[in-house]
Parts: C-alpha cells; sequence; structure tokens
C-alpha cells in the first residue's frame, strides 16, 4: 500500500469519527473541539489533494478564527444541557431514514464506473507547480469582480455582527464630544420676561399675622 | 493512486452524518450551526477533489468563496444567537415561537 493511501485512509477515518462524535457529544465544548479535529484532518486531505493554499486557509481562518469564535460563544452561554438533550434520540430513526437514503442515492451516483480513474485526465503537473501563485493568477483575472464581492460581504458581516450584540447601557454617563463642541450660549441661558418683585412694607406682614 | 470516488464517498458520508446530526440536535440551536459547518465542509471537499483530478482551478476558488460566506453566516449567526440567549436565556429551538400565531 502506497504511503499516500495509508495517509488518505488515516485522515478520513479520524474525519468520520471526529464528525460523529461532534453531533453525538453531550457537552458543546466537546463538539467544538471535535469539529476542529474534523477540520484538521480535512485540511490534511487537501493537502494530498495539493489544495496547499486552501488547506492552509482553512487551519488559518477556521480553525484559527471561526472555531475560536464559536468557543467564545458556547462557553459565554450558560446552556441548560439536561433540558436540550431531553428526547435526543427520539428523532434517530427519521435521521437514519433520510440519511440512508441520501446515502444510497449518492453511493448509485457516485460508483467507481463514473469516477474512477479511468475516465478522468491524466495529472501532468511540473516539479515547479506553485498552487498559491496559479490560485491567485485565476483569482485576480478572472474572478476579480466575485473577490471584490467577497471582500464587500465580510465588511457587510462585521457590521451587522457589531450592531446586533452592541448594548446601550442605561446608567451611561459618558459624553458626545460633537454635542459639546456644537452648544451655543443660548442653549445653555435662557432670558424670562417678568412681572418686578416688589419687597412689601413692615406694617403689611405684621397685619397679615394678625 | 486513490480514485475519486473514494474522496466523493468520504464526503458524502461526512455530509449524511451531518444530515443526521441536525436530526438529533433540533434543540440545541448552536449545534445546529456545527453542522452546518461541517455540511460546507463535505461540499468543498467535493470541490476540491474535482478540481484536482480534473486539473481545473475553478473548483478551489469557489471553495473559497464558499470559505467566505459560511464565515460571514456563522459570524452573523453567532451574533444572532448571542442576542438570542440575552433576550431568552436559552438556546432551544422550541423557545423561538414568538411569531407563532
Amino acid at each position: 500500500m502506497e504511503f499516500k493511501t495509508l495517509l488518505f485512509y488515516l485522515f478520513s477515518t479520524i474525519t468520520v469519527l471526529a464528525a460523529l462524535r461532534v453531533i453525538t457529544a453531550r457537552n458543546p465544548v466537546h463538539a467544538v473541539l471535535f469539529l476542529v479535529l474534523a477540520f484538521f484532518n480535512v485540511a490534511g486531505l487537501w493537502m494530498l489533494l495539493q489544495a496547499e493554499f486552501l488547506s492552509l486557509a482553512l487551519v488559518m481562518v477556521y480553525v484559527g478564527a471561526v472555531m475560536v469564535l464559536f468557543l467564545f460563544v458556547v462557553m459565554m452561554l450558560d446552556i441548560n444541557i439536561e433540558r436540550v438533550r431531553a428526547g435526543f434520540w427520539s428523532n434517530l430513526p427519521l435521521g437514519i431514514l433520510v440519511g440512508g437514503l441520501l446515502a444510497a442515492e449518492m453511493a448509485v451516483v457516485l460508483s467507481g464506473r463514473y469516477f474512477g480513474l479511468a475516465n478522468l485526465p491524466p495529472q501532468n503537473l511540473p516539479a515547479n507547480y506553485s498552487n498559491t501563485k496559479e490560485l491567485a493568477r485565476v483569482l485576480f483575472t478572472d474572478y476579480a469582480y466575485p473577490f471584490e464581492i467577497a471582500s464587500v460581504i465580510l465588511l457587510v458581516a462585521i457590521i451587522v455582527a457589531v450592531m446586533l450584540t452592541l448594548r446601550k447601557r442605561k446608567d451611561n454617563k459618558a459624553m458626545h464630544s460633537s454635542d459639546q463642541i456644537a452648544v451655543k450660549a443660548r442653549d445653555r441661558m435662557r432670558l424670562v420676561k417678568m412681572a418686578p418683585e416688589v419687597e412689601l412694607p413692615a406694617s403689611a406682614k405684621e397685619g397679615d399675622k394678625a | 493512486m486513490i480514485p475519486l470516488s473514494h474522496y466523493l464517498i468520504l464526503a458524502a458520508i461526512l455530509f449524511v452524518i451531518s444530515v443526521i446530526g441536525i436530526f438529533l440536535n433540533r434543540k440545541n440551536l448552536i449545534v445546529l450551526l456545527m453542522a452546518i459547518e461541517l455540511m460546507l465542509l463535505a461540499v468543498n471537499l467535493n470541490f476540491v477533489a474535482f478540481s484536482h483530478y480534473l486539473n481545473d482551478l475553478s473548483g478551489q476558488l469557489f471553495v473559497f468563496f464558499i470559505l467566505v460566506v459560511a464565515a460571514a453566516e456563522s459570524g452573523i449567526g453567532l451574533a444572532i444567537l448571542v442576542v438570542l440567549f440575552r433576550n431568552l436565556s436559552s438556546i432551544d429551538v422550541e423557545d423561538l415561537d414568538s411569531l407563532k400565531g
């Protein structure tokens, strides 16, 4: 058995086991950590498929950023596991039915008859082939506009995430410096017209008391 | 050399596992999000495998864009989850019935 074949089976076995643990783990923190394991092994598989840039991007962006975000949120929330786990296995028969149907349909299509090695073009990559360089060449020429749209999507996601979780405190005493600068003297002081106050003579006051 | 169908079958297994995960964890919103991530991973694996075996880089570019959209989706999804937990103190999907007639 070739070494790459061995690696393929190792990575895929660990991926499948980790995915099974993701959906059955009792503690959500364990589920996130098993998802990290699955992502790592799929990154290894992509490395076997000579997609080096995406493999490293998966480890850095997904494991490094998105999964850590998941971990933060899971650890921040106080989840009542008993309530969430109630009736956990009751939908298993339905899930297995749907999943089995999906798997059977995909097995019919994906059998070696259509996707075996004989039906595919041969691999003839030169020794100094750089996956990242070729990917960048296509990305910045043919796919320049989708690339820009992707950056806008990320910007929108940043703004939405900040705006959704922003919370205004009611006892906040911070000043708006622009409001402070914009204030005028007439906003601060108001001149009121009123009748003059007259000091009453002392005899009138004594008369009131009597 | 490993045939393409092996990769496709692995991706199919991953996809089916995450579909079953959605059925099992129908109450726990955060594990539902994780199952969706797993599904996207299976689809990406298909894309990369086809891209490699057909000598066409477009598949890997699609994976790039899927990663962008998936990152945005999970970021916004988790933000909504945090707001939800702040208001309801629960992430049970069955509590999200305020629009129910």
